[in-house]
């Protein structure tokens, strides 16, 4: 129930008297609520949750992680190569 | 995927495994929160490639799991009734009431329908108008966002055949009952890291520094989990207990503050009773009293619960880390996911269900 997966939001429009949008999961789309993200925009990664987008994601702090765990790893196996 | 193929990668994977193992000069204890992390450690047997010395305790972090019998009893009850459309997220179904579950009402004319989101319940209540329809509202603080909404867009339909039966919980309060209890092992935590889409981990900074237990707000996919316990271990070696964000494309300190809005508004803090641990005080929400008419509790008169838990099952330790479902005798014999006796076999998040899903053949293999 917890598990929100990422999903690329490809419209959004008004419904129900909400913002709401549609979800790409590669391939499967969804309708979901946009009301929790106002600042979210087309092309947009979204965390959803049960019909809910509740976070937008950070391809900046994605690539800092990615970038981080690398160099850790890279430190540990070359520690003795030559500069 | 986007966002998830990069967290996959087998390499860095194991790469990050050694970092652990390398910085890592004594045994640790450390906790996933969340059943959805739990599944995925066994999924990918990222447990088996840590240092022996670094152990990983399972926590409370399924809703299904905790959602007491009483409640469970109650929604039977009420999906029982006449006239009612019983809704619910899918993993309710098979959990274990006192005397049945929700597949078992089905099977005797009960109109229980799944649904995805909370949203499809109040439109099945404006396609019903002369059926009351019940929606199951529970979960942690990652559903509680969509189940306020649910009741607000109920309100402004002016719907009168709309209510939620709400049973949510809190991690936080989980986390001190936790440290508090005299038989606790834990260390260090990974923090859900989509409750802490919702909440943030602001509230988690004042346990950490009472508790001085470090907690790492984690997210789910592999190298995600193992970048959580990285963080979780260095601050152990050296001494330190603070919160640390391991997951920050998703979460912020300061967390959805829309949602957080919405919960407000919709839900007070109250008391709750979590299945096999008992009451932990302010743990959950309920309904505000300026939202009654949308109350199941309020609306269907259920009086005669006595609930009868499974003697053999133990998933009130398992769920505190103390036990492990290896130590249950009833594990994987008078307790399957076909006939759970407790509700931790049931969920998808379950402690029990992950272990007999990625573990049976080592139990069978002895």
């Amino acid at each position: 129930m917890c598990l929100g997966i990422p999903g690329k939001i490809i419209d959004i429009y008004e419904g129900y008297g909400l913002r709401m949008g549609k979800i790409d999961f590669e391939g499967v789309t969804r309708e979901v609520c946009l009301a929790y993200v106002p600042e979210a925009k087309l092309g947009d990664y979204a965390i959803i949750h049960v019909g809910f987008a509740l976070s937008l994601l950070s391809e900046a702090e994605a690539q800092e992680t990615l970038a981080m765990l690398r160099q850790i790893s890279d430190f540990e196996i070359e520690p003795s190569l030559p500069e | 995927m986007k966002y998830l193929t990069e967290y996959r990668d087998a390499d860095l994977v194991k790469k990050t495994a050694a970092e652990i193992a390398r910085i890592q000069t004594r045994p640790w204890i450390i906790m996933e929160i969340c059943g959805g992390q739990t599944h995925a450690i066994m999924r990918y047997g990222l447990d088996q490639i840590l240092p022996p010395q670094i152990e990983l305790v399972h926590g409370p972090g399924c809703p299904v799991c905790v959602t007491s019998l009483e409640i469970v009893d109650r929604a039977l009850a009420i999906a029982s009734f006449p006239d009612v459309i019983f809704t619910s997220f899918g993993d309710m179904l098979r959990v274990p009431g006192s005397t049945g579950d929700l597949f078992s009402v089905r099977a005797t004319g009960g109109d229980i329908r799944v649904v995805y989101s909370p949203l499809d319940a109040v439109k099945i209540a404006q396609l019903y108008p002369h059926k009351q329809i019940v929606f199951f509202a529970i979960g942690f603080e990652t559903t509680a966002p969509a189940n306020a909404m649910s009741v607000l867009q109920a309100q402004a339909l002016g719907l009168t055949n709309f209510s939620i039966l709400a049973s949510h919980v809190r991690v936080p309060p989980a986390i001190s009952a936790i440290l508090s209890s005299s038989d606790n092992r834990v260390q260090g935590f990974l923090a859900a890291g989509h409750v802490c889409t919702v909440m943030g981990y602001w509230e988690y900074i004042s346990l950490a520094e009472y508790f001085s237990t470090p907690i790492v707000v984690t997210g789910f996919e592999p190298l995600d989990i193992l970048n959580g316990i990285l963080h979780t271990v260095r601050q152990l070696e050296q001494e330190r207990c603070e919160v640390e964000n391991a997951y920050p494309r998703a979460v912020t300190k300061e967390g959805n503050l829309p949602a957080q809005q919405v919960i407000r508004q919709v839900f007070q803090e109250c008391d709750r009773n979590w299945r096999g641990i008992g009451t932990i005080p302010k743990s959950g929400w309920r309904l505000r009293p300026e939202y009654s008419q949308f109350d199941a509790e309020n609306r269907f008169s259920v009086t005669d619960i006595q609930t009868i838990e499974s003697p053999l099952c133990i998933a009130g330790k398992i769920l505190q880390g103390i036990k492990k479902p290896f130590e249950c005798s009833a594990f994987a014999g008078e307790c399957t996911p076909e006939n759970p006796l407790g509700a931790t076999m049931v969920s998808s998040e379950g402690t029990c269900s992950a272990y007999y899903r990625y573990r049976i053949r080592e139990i069978n293999n002895g």
